[in-house]
């Protein structure tokens, strides 16, 4: 048996009547690579959003190394400080040139030399895929793809323990979509970090996850290895990753 | 007709049970913010362009205001008081009415519109596209990042605008005085320097520093927990302004009140 590095008990959480999330319970084994795939909708954003502490549930337990980051709010930054998050927008700082929000943290959040953190800047553009001459655009000047592989990079920069990464290919092309996949299980390798990627694209679940889970009506209702999901036996499953609009699941939002 | 009064007293109670949440969560918000400023880490880089956006670019707008305010206030003063032979006087009630409220109050409105709304816009705009979510996934609190420094800044760049608003708001009235009503130049400054008191020029600034913290909590609050899309921030500009103007008012009538110690 591994060992989790993130721990879900029993986690509710909804907005007015909407129950987005319903006791939902996911471990996640340390220095793994875990999938969560689900339809627009579901929830995906919002679970990735409470084990960081950004959204808090009405009940349950949230356990990263086995601390529970709802008891209190020193042990909620401690230990989501060890993340680096990828948001689905990339959600960059417009006022802040690419370099200077990949180096973000390192300048604001740690107190390194500006100089120092322009290096490592540097460093995670080049493995993101993108060329020196990015580094002085501004976010609102470079392309959407663009943006989420800064996103990425900004992520990665402070070399987290834990990623995050919420749908990391959409909006790139096949290529880039591989360059992607390859760098995310990368990180995870070299840094022994422990990642959850949400993605729609099954090619790049299959590619990047050691265990893929599957979120359905606020629960995880499926989870298995990449082989496994095509035999899983689960109908909504299938329906899943087959494209289909026809069979049990049925979106409605 | 029962159900009706009834239906009224609910939606009374709604709105005031509402308007009670505001004020408690804007306290909170408040308290939070001041506790923030004192509470390291500090961003001396976002306190420095804070100051640089809500007091310095903010110059010409507040000298146009001062200038032409003082100059009308100099025609009005010396119409009124003419009727009782008074003229006179006006440099020292020029003095005192842009000194203890018209400097504070015009440049507090004029701020209102310009910083309240500005800081409601870009930090609504942060909070809609998770621009301060992913900021505390840095290591950065946004509290401290975002809303510390534009704090600081409004506080202290509102008195030293009031003091530029005071002496361009005078220097209006006395050239309408010189130029226009046949006053004398230096014995205008010479009348006004001999009246004026230190506590004049104290309260308007005392209440420029009030000001300022309004200003930018309003700005602050209301950007800080904008709704969803481009209509969420529009909502948080528009509440911020009107929300700063309406507190501006009622602070700076409570605040006289206290000042001239009647
Ligand atoms: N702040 C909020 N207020 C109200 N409802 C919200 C809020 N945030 C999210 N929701 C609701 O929660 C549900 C889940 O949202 P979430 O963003 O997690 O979906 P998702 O699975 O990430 O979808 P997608 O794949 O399209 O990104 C949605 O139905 C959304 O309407
Ligand atoms: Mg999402």
């Amino acid at each position: 048996m591994e060992n989790s590095k993130i721990s879900i008990r029993d986690v509710s959480k909804s907005f007015g009547t909407k129950k987005v999330l319903q006791k939902l319970s996911l471990e996640v084994p340390e220095g793994k690579s875990f999938v969560i795939l689900g339809p627009s909708g579901v929830g995906k954003s919002i679970l990735l959003k409470t084990m960081l502490g950004i959204v808090t549930p009405e009940q349950g337990v949230i356990e990263i190394d086995g601390v529970n980051i709802l008891s209190s709010r020193k042990t909620r930054i401690d230990k989501t400080n060890q993340i680096g998050m990828l948001f689905q927008g990339a959600a960059l700082f417009d006022s802040f040139k690419v370099w200077e929000n990949i180096a973000f943290r390192l300048i604001q959040g740690e107190g390194q030399s500006r100089k120092q953190a322009r290096i490592r800047a540097d460093e995670c553009l080049a493995q993101v895929g993108l060329t020196p001459d990015v580094a002085n655009a501004y976010p609102s000047e470079i392309s959407g793809g663009m943006q989420k592989r800064v996103g990425l990079a900004r992520a990665i920069a402070a070399k987290p323990k834990i990623l995050f990464f919420d749908e990391p290919t959409t909006g790139l092309d096949p290529i880039m979509a591989d360059i992607i996949n390859t760098l995310i299980k990368e990180q995870v390798s070299a840094l022994g970090a422990t990642a959850i990627s949400i993605t729609h694209d099954m090619a790049s679940a299959k590619k990047i996850g050691d265990r893929l889970a599957m979120l359905h009506q606020g629960q995880i209702i499926w989870q298995g290895s990449a082989d496994e999901i095509d035999h899983s036996g689960n109908g909504i499953v299938d329906q899943f990753i087959n494209g289909r609009a026809e069979g049990p699941l049925v979106l409605t939002s | 007709m029962i159900f009706n009064s009834i239906n009224i007293f609910a939606i009374i109670g709604r709105i005031f049970i509402n308007f009670l949440r505001t004020v408690g969560n804007v306290s909170i918000f408040a308290v939070n913010s001041v506790l923030s400023i004192f509470s390291p880490p500090f961003y001396g880089r976002a306190i420095l362009s804070s100051l640089y956006q809500i007091g310095f670019t903010s110059l010409p707008v507040i000298g146009l205001t001062a200038i032409f305010t003082g100059a009308a206030l100099a025609l009005n003063i010396y119409d009124g008081s003419i009727r009782f032979n008074a003229e006179a006087f006006l440099p020292q009630i020029l003095g005192v009415s842009i000194t203890r409220e018209l400097g504070p109050v015009m440049a507090a409105l004029m701020l209102a519109g310009r910083s309240a709304s500005a800081m409601a816009a870009e930090i609504g705009t942060m909070r809609v596209t998770e621009q301060i979510d992913a900021m505390s996934t840095l290591k950065v609190k946004p509290f401290n990042y975002l809303i510390a420094p534009r704090i600081i800044a409004g506080v202290i760049a509102m008195p030293l605008l009031v003091l530029i608003a005071d002496i361009i708001g005078i220097y209006g009235g006395w050239l309408v005085a010189v130029y226009g009503l046949d006053f004398s130049g230096t014995i205008f400054i010479r009348n006004l320097s001999d009246f004026l008191v230190m506590r004049d020029i104290t309260s308007g600034l005392i209440k420029a520093g009030v000001f300022g913290f309004i200003i930018s909590l309003m700005g602050c609050y209301y950007g800080f927990h904008s709704g969803g899309g481009a209509r969420g921030v529009g909502d948080a500009t528009r509440t911020a302004v009107v929300a700063a103007a309406v507190l501006i008012l009622a602070s700076n009538y409570l605040m006289t009140s206290l000042l001239v110690k009647v």
